[in-house]
């Protein structure tokens, strides 16, 4: 089933968490909803779900108008962030109460319920932990019966809410797995909200990228990190390292030198040179056209080391760190000049409309 | 929190004594144990012994000794005379009416509390903090004055005076009084129970239930009532303890027409201003260990929900 | 689609209108159209006729009695009530757990069950009374008897109210001004206190708002005798049984302002207070 949000706003008072959000997500796809804590991804969520409604702005399923509908007529299936589930009832009760909730017409025999709730827990692999409760679960477990039990009512779309944010790291990596398998078995369209770029971009078929209420990208995880249409987006995601730049007569400045970079295009003013940290040469000092610094620190272990080097604007140093392979002897104090085998610019941030 | 009510509605502040039932301050509050005093916070050994024995002193001589006395006197003529005290015919209606009212004021304030706990807790709406203020005025006021209202507005010389006499409705000095009268004294009990846990624990299992299709009474049954049953039956045990126990209120509303209007507590009144002492603290012993059961019953639920 | 505003603001959870009509109707029944009948009664009285009962020196007498008693016995509910819930929550003795139970016994006993053990108790041939009558102290049928059942009534609100407050005190805070070099005492003066003042001072009001309002417990201890030892809420009930609603209802109405007016100055004060331990 397919989601259609059309210009979404929130504002809570004075706070606006969602700010003319435009949204397709196609039948069967699993998307991410990325951004830091405050950006408005849950609120989204939310309000795909029924449990939030915007001020401005449309949502369909399918063609059809949501808004209308109550949380339980869009027929979602919700994962909270803690779960959620029922405490007093034992694992088999949480994931037939869907079944159990619907009026007599439409509900299954208790047969029928048995055999689906046995069918659910058998695919989330916890088959034999029925007549638990949840308090006896670990968090990975509860994990995975919430998701039964939202998977038990044959939703259209999945909605999931930070699902791993509450488990150790070790977990959280199997589970995220575990989680793409079943929806390439399953085939539920899906939506889930994280801020961790990692997880975003191992399980999705597309990332959005949200902050401050606003879609900063849409993308494969492939485009969202190689080709960042933004500041924000390109120090969200990824490592990265920014120098200040000035733009002008087809150049592009840095403490008064001109540096041998393309300008991409831009237009004069004050811009962000966006580099990732691994993609910068490291040579002796020479030719004017590079950045130059002093090497302060060395540090790291693995192929890698990261040197924190000063650039000298003016008066001021701009500390940055890249990565130097071991074998290059470099060390505290020398003069280094950094070129970049790829970047990125961008308009300094009085100009927003730059990148989506 | 910013919808606290007034310190005047007998209620107030975040730390929200409704009764004593310091468990429902809810499953992350949980009665906690003494900690052993680490020496940054031990006090000398002088000071420990005074304050001990002050607590041990104080809470004997205004607690303990009165309790005591109750059940002495009771049983101070040997208990075929306190057998004979509480089967006495009188005694017995006066049981009798008591449990009737009891069990109507508990019924009626079971159910607008759980309605009025939902309400408050569930949803954001302007004057929440005015509507709690109110609904605690009852424990404010002076039982008397509670009383003092009814015959107001249903006294022979009240609002409605005349017309109940005309239609040959009694509600003062009869039934219907004693019960309005015990309403309002009662009135607060369930809800002030269920309203901070349900407040802490929000709306989330709701949102649950509701977002796999159960309509909103079956999320109520379901979900809602099961999270909250150890408070909501505390909240039951104190609004029938006071229920039974009041005395100003109904007194005022009652006629006090023995074997018929007289609850236990003011059949206690006639017995001792009669000067039948050991009958009067007979049945005074039957409310007393009521009190003991109920505080017997606070304490196993608090070991229930800390559990939980 | 046109991004026109909608306005479609729902409540996800079902039954709030009727919920809400259902616990304003109840209460409107219950509580606020009887005490509305109570206000409408005062209105019926001139301002002449209303200032002429309440000044009545009888009335005076037993309201200034009322209030003034119910001062004193918060405060030394207040006084004791904090050894005991220092004591109930930082020591260990035997019998703690007993002790700490029975608190509540003030609260959940019926009114007229103390009534009557008190005054048998304090009576000239009562356990505690022959105690005191060779030291010429009477407290049955005396406002002193009147201050005992107040003290009884009151006892569980300061330590029920500060208990919580006192458990969930952080312990690293006293370790903190420990390690900083402060005295036992300095410590308690200048970090617990002021952390548990707003307790205290709410479960002040609530056993002064206790207090003033008895009826079960004192009128059997009291003596009641006009203008010596007659507390007000009994006053009350003596007009009502004479038919004299409105002087009833006149002093009803100066209880529950003055009530209103110390509560609320004793919010304001909690307020203040918390905001000082705070700082916001």
């Amino acid at each position: 089933m397919k989601i259609a949000l059309h210009e979404v706003t929130r504002r809570f008072g004075a706070f606006t968490a969602l700010d003319n959000v435009n949204l397709d997500i196609h039948s069967g796809e699993l998307v991410a909803l990325l951004g830091p804590s405050g950006s408005g991804k849950t609120t989204l969520l939310r309000i795909i779900a029924g449990l939030d409604w915007p001020d401005q702005g449309e949502v369909h399923f399918d063609g059809e108008d949501a808004l209308s509908r109550s949380v339980g007529e869009r027929n979602v299936g919700f994962v909270f962030q803690n779960y959620a589930l029922f405490r007093h009832m034992t694992v088999f009760e949480n994931v037939a109460f869907g079944l159990r909730a619907r009026p007599r017409r439409l509900r299954p025999s208790e047969l029928e319920i048995r055999s689906r709730v046995k069918q659910l827990l058998e695919l989330v692999q916890l088959g034999p932990l029925g007549e638990r409760l949840p308090t006896q679960l670990s968090g990975g477990q509860r994990q995975r019966i919430a998701l039964a039990r939202a998977l038990a009512i044959e939703p259209r779309i999945l909605l999931l809410d930070e699902p791993f944010g509450a488990l150790d790291a070790k977990v959280r990596k199997e589970l995220r797995r575990w989680l793409r398998q079943l929806h390439d078995e399953i085939h539920v369209t899906s939506v889930f909200v994280t801020h961790d770029q990692e997880e975003a971009l191992e399980l999705a078929d597309r990332v959005v990228v949200l902050a401050k209420g606003r879609v900063q990208q849409i993308g494969t995880p492939d485009e969202v990190y190689e080709q960042p249409q933004s500041a924000f987006v390109h120090h969200f995601i990824g490592e990265s390292l920014s120098v200040p730049v000035t733009i002008a007569a087809g150049g592009v400045h840095f403490a008064g030198r001109k540096l041998d970079l393309d300008p991409h295009g831009l237009s004069d003013g004050e811009a962000s040179l966006f580099i990732r940290p691994y993609e910068v040469t490291v040579v002796p000092e020479s030719g004017s056209a590079l950045l130059n610094g002093i090497v302060k620190r060395v540090h790291g272990f693995g192929p890698a080391r990261r040197l924190e080097i000063a650039l000298q604007e003016g008066d001021r140093e701009h500390f940055i760190e890249v990565s130097a392979p071991r074998h290059e002897a470099v060390g505290i104090g020398q003069h280094v000049g950094l070129r970049p085998r790829a970047y990125r610019l961008f308009a300094s941030p009085a100009d927003r409309s730059q990148g989506v | 929190m910013s919808d606290q009510p007034l310190a005047l509605s007998g209620y107030a502040s975040r730390t929200g004594y409704p009764s004593g039932m310091r468990a429902f301050r809810t499953p992350s509050m949980v009665l906690r144990q003494v900690k052993p005093a680490s020496d940054a916070r031990a006090d000398p050994t002088p000071m420990r012994w005074a304050i001990i024995g002050i607590t041990i002193a104080f809470l004997t001589l205004f607690v303990l000794v009165p309790l005591a006395n109750v059940f002495a006197q009771a049983f101070s003529k040997g208990l075929d005379a306190y057998f004979a005290a509480i089967s006495n015919p009188d005694a017995l209606a006066a049981i009798q009416l008591t449990l009737i009212v009891a069990a109507i004021s508990v019924g009626l304030n079971l159910v607008f509390g759980i309605v009025a706990a939902w309400a408050i807790t569930k949803y954001d709406f302007a004057g929440k903090s005015l509507l709690i203020t109110v609904m605690d005025l009852p424990f404010s006021v002076s039982p008397v004055i509670a009383g003092l209202v009814f015959v107001l507005l249903f006294g022979a010389q009240g609002y409605l005076g005349p017309w109940l006499q005309a239609h040959d409705i009694k509600i003062i000095f009869a039934l219907p009084g004693i019960v309005l009268a015990t309403v309002f004294v009662t009135f607060p009990f369930v809800a002030r129970e269920l309203i901070p846990l349900m407040r802490e624990q929000g709306t989330l299992d709701e949102e649950a239930a509701l977002s796999l299709g159960a309509s909103g009474l079956r999320t109520f049954f379901k979900v809602t009532l099961p999270n909250v049953k150890w408070a909501l039956l505390y909240g039951v045990l104190l609004c029938n303890a006071r229920a039974m126990g009041e005395f100003g209120a109904v007194s005022v509303v009652s006629g006090h027409v023995r074997g018929e209007t007289n609850t236990m507590p003011l059949h206690v009144e006639i017995l001792y201003n009669e000067y039948q002492f050991m009958a009067a603290f007979a049945v005074a012993s039957l409310l007393a260990l009521l009190a003991l059961v109920t505080l017997v019953a606070k304490v196993m639920l608090e070991g229930r929900a800390a559990k939980e | 689609m046109s991004g026109a505003t909608i306005a479609r603001y729902r409540r996800v959870i079902p039954g709030f209108g009727i919920t809400l009509g259902m616990t304003l109707l109840w209460l409107s029944l219950i509580v606020l159209i009887p005490l509305a009948a109570l206000f409408l009664k005062t209105t019926e009285l001139s301002l002449e006729q209303f200032v002429r009962i309440v000044t009545s020196p009888r009335v005076v007498h037993a309201l200034q009695l009322s209030f003034g008693l119910s001062l004193a016995a918060a405060a030394v509910n207040l006084l004791f009530g904090s050894a005991v819930v220092w004591a109930l929550v930082r020591y260990e003795f035997p019998g703690r757990r007993l002790f700490d139970a029975i608190v509540d016994i003030p609260f959940a006993l019926p009114t007229a069950v103390a009534g009557i053990a008190l005054t048998n108790l304090y009576a000239e041939n009562g356990w505690l009374g022959r105690l005191l009558a060779p030291l010429g102290i009477q407290v049955a049928f005396t406002p002193l008897g009147i201050f005992v059942a107040l003290v009884f009534v009151g006892l569980p609100f300061v330590v029920r109210t500060v208990q919580p407050v006192l458990e969930d005190l952080e312990a690293e805070l006293e370790e903190a001004a420990a390690t900083l070099g402060a005295s036992r005492l300095t410590t308690i003066r200048r970090v617990i206190f002021p952390a548990i003042l707003p307790a205290l001072l709410t479960g002040f009001a609530l056993a002064f708002a206790r207090a003033v309002g008895e009826y079960g417990s004192v009128i059997f201890i009291a003596g009641n005798l006009p203008n010596v030892s007659e507390i007000a809420p009994l006053l009350i009930v003596i007009r009502l049984e004479e038919f004299r609603y409105a002087d009833a209802t006149a002093i009803a109405a100066v209880m529950l302002v003055a009530s209103f007016l110390i509560l609320l100055a004793i919010n304001l004060l909690q307020r203040w207070s918390e905001r000082r331990t705070r700082g916001d």
